[in-house]
């Protein structure tokens, strides 16, 4: 044991503790200690495995099956279907489908709701009565906005008497136009409260360094919420490829197809469950890659707090 | 490098008024300290001078222009914040850079049209500010891998380095260890020496504010109370607020009564003398408020007034005599080891020149 100085003073110019990332012991643990880490796991493993790993394998295994007549009989057919399906035609049009809804979805979701939330996000009398009409789009159901949005833009009856809903081109944008609303207002919430953790001081200092309103937004403020855009970015997006009750009760998948993304082919396939099956596999190997990649690639751009 | 002058300033939030009326001339280069206990405006009058808080009544000027309406950008002022505010997103060298990158400044003289400055002129001052606040070994580093007091140079250093018209500083030393702050107020105090910026600064320690200030303005409740050098508010009170607020411990104020002969005061357990140079001695039989700074208190065994001890605390270079004159506390200072007991008796004398009078109505000085 070295003997300590009681009389040394702590320099303060001395280089910040660094503790090694990766310090921790590897491989050491005892069976004892294996046991009880375990224990302290088997309710969550518990929910995992009964509601979720066992019903994904039993998904998996289906997707080997081919229906015969019409979903009358399966036959078991190996990783043939999968190569097949996901090879194909309608795998490749849902899915071009689904990322055509995202990039309607996200973007502008997520830069209306950011414009918003910084507007809102001042000291005004009333203000938190703004804040309420913005974040209340979170507040009703996706069934419920697309059905004012079907009527908002309905041929016959809308208060905009458009075709946008039979309209190949326009279809999608129709299917889309609740989720933006939606998504503004989930952008709005989770952002307005990254707005509220930002220092009043650190905005006042940029202030009086000469940063302008908008140099303060691009510089400061942006950067610094940062991470809440990206959990934003991210969850959108699996919102955007998990999206059905808004094509379901606006366009039908229609018309001619146009708007059937992945989820709503899937929900197609009552005739035949294994192809059904194939399909969400794809569905969940596309979000797991997107995720992945946007971790991978954001995360080192995007700025936390304390590293 | 400018003066600061707050002509009938008033900051009203509604029903509440947190600077009223303030009337100060901070002169060109001078360190003037704001202090006062919290809640007294100093914050305010600070950020109003900042161009954070707009100003309901007065103007107020920066050098010889009225800078009410003018951007905060637009002052030539910076400001050093209690939490230092960093940009946390930004490295050291960056967050030093920052006003340099955005602002204007007047480099090729006064009359020559401000202009931003270009990369080479802009590592060159931020060179200077890290060699004079020792961050160069820390340029590159983002301030969370920084200690409080780095942080708190860096936050000079990005105030220095645009060389501004006038320093703000609140609370700066607040989030600091006792050590560390003892050390930063000496650097501050040359700081000051060496660029020679009007600073203004606001603290309610009363230590900072002896230790650095030029002048030292006094503030309560909204209102200024006593503006001065350290040395003036401490020796010549204006009333017992400041009496009471400069000093550790306080001044001792007590009730007290001029004699009937009006020749000393009758105070609770003895007689002190008239203070020296009265201009006009109060009333024979009128009541006063008595203040005597502790140091100023003397053991002796001749003294005029007496006090039984009732608790001696020992404080290694000094000791802490705590005694009652009426109702009102008294402590007296004695310089070393006290040869005092809890529950003696003790006889003190105090030198005409030390005694303040104060009026128990208004709470004003005499004399």
């Amino acid at each position: 044991m070295s003997v300590t100085d009681a009389m040394a003073v702590p320099n303060d110019d001395a280089p910040v503790l660094e503790v090694p990332k990766r310090s921790r012991r590897k491989g050491k643990y005892n069976a004892k200690e294996v046991g009880l880490a375990f224990a302290f796991l088997v309710p969550s493993l518990a929910v995992f495995v009964t509601f979720f790993y066992v019903p994904f394998a039993r998904l998996v295994s289906w997707g080997t099956y081919e229906s015969q007549r019409g979903g009358a009989s399966y036959k078991q057919v190996g990783i043939d279907q999968y190569t097949d399906v996901l090879g194909g035609n309608e795998f490749r049009q849902g899915l071009w489908h689904s990322l055509q809804f995202v990039l309607y979805t996200v973007p502008a979701g997520l830069i209306l709701g950011t414009l918003l939330a910084v507007a809102a996000h001042r000291r005004l009398k009333g203000i938190k009565v703004f804040q309420a009409i913005f974040s209340s789009t979170l507040a009703s159901s996706v069934a419920v906005s697309s059905v004012i949005f079907f009527f908002l833009f309905n041929p016959a009856v809308g208060f905009f008497q458009v075709s946008w809903q039979s309209d190949p081109s326009w279809a999608m944008f129709a299917a889309a136009l609740p989720a933006i609303w939606q998504n503004l207002g989930l952008a709005f919430v989770i952002v307005l409260a990254g707005l509220q953790a930002v220092p009043d001081e650190v905005m006042e200092a940029a202030r009086l360094d000469g940063y302008g309103a908008w140099r303060r937004l691009t510089r400061i403020t942006l950067p610094l919420i940062s991470p809440v855009l990206m959990f934003l970015f991210v969850i959108l997006v699996i919102y955007g490829f998990q999206a059905f009750a808004q094509i379901d009760i606006i366009t039908k998948g229609g018309p001619g197809g146009a708007t059937e993304t992945l989820v709503f082919k899937i929900f197609k396939q009552t005739q035949d469950y294994g192809k059904g099956a194939v399909l969400s596999v794809g569905l969940f190997c596309v979000t797991l890659v997107v995720t992945f990649f946007q971790f991978a690639i954001l995360d080192r751009r995007v700025h936390y707090g304390d590293e | 490098m400018a003066s600061v002058t707050f002509d009938a300033v008033s900051k009203r939030y509604g029903e509440v008024t947190a600077v009223d009326d303030l009337n100060l001339a901070i002169e060109d280069g001078e360190f003037m300290v704001l202090l006062g206990p919290s809640g007294c405006g100093k914050t305010t009058a600070l950020r109003m001078i900042a161009g954070l808080e707009d100003i309901s009544d007065g103007k107020l000027l920066i050098g010889d222009e009225v800078v009410n309406d003018v951007d905060p950008s637009r002052r030539d002022i910076s400001m050093v914040f209690q939490s230092y505010a960093l940009y946390p997103h930004m490295t050291v060298q960056r967050n030093i850079e920052s006003p340099l990158l955005v602002r204007s400044y007047h480099v090729d003289g006064n009359d020559r049209p401000a202009r931003k400055l270009n990369k080479a002129e802009r590592d060159e001052r931020v060179a200077e500010a890290a060699r004079v606040l020792d961050l160069e070994p820390y340029l590159k580093r983002k301030p969370a891998a920084l200690s409080g007091g780095q942080r708190q140079r860096v936050a000079l250093a990005r105030a220095f380095v645009g060389r501004p018209k006038v320093f703000l500083m609140d609370e700066p030393l607040s989030n600091l260890d006792a050590k560390l702050r003892a050390q930063t107020r000496i650097e501050l105090v040359e700081l000051h020496a060496r660029v020679g910026t009007t600073v203004v600064y606001v603290t309610h320690d009363q230590v900072e504010a002896m230790t650095m200030a030029t002048r030292v303005a006094v503030m309560s409740m909204g209102k200024l109370q006593q503006v001065g050098t350290p040395q003036e508010v401490y020796a010549r009170p204006v009333n017992t607020f400041v009496a009471q607020f400069i000093g550790t411990p306080p001044m001792n104020c007590f009730p007290g009564k001029i004699a009937a002969d009006g020749s000393q005061i009758e105070v609770e357990g003895g007689t002190l003398p008239l203070p020296a140079g009265l201009v006009a001695v109060p009333a024979a039989g009128s009541t006063i408020t008595v203040g005597v700074r502790p140091e100023h208190l003397e053991v002796s065994g001749e003294g005029s007034l007496g006090v039984e001890v009732r608790a001696v605390e020992w404080l290694g270079h000094e000791c802490l005599i705590s005694t009652s004159i009426g109702d009102a506390n008294v402590v007296i200072r004695e310089a070393g080891m006290s040869a005092s007991q809890t529950g003696s008796s003790l006889r003190l004398s105090v030198d005409p020149a030390n005694v303040h009078l104060f009026d128990p109505n208004t709470t004003l000085r005499i004399g």
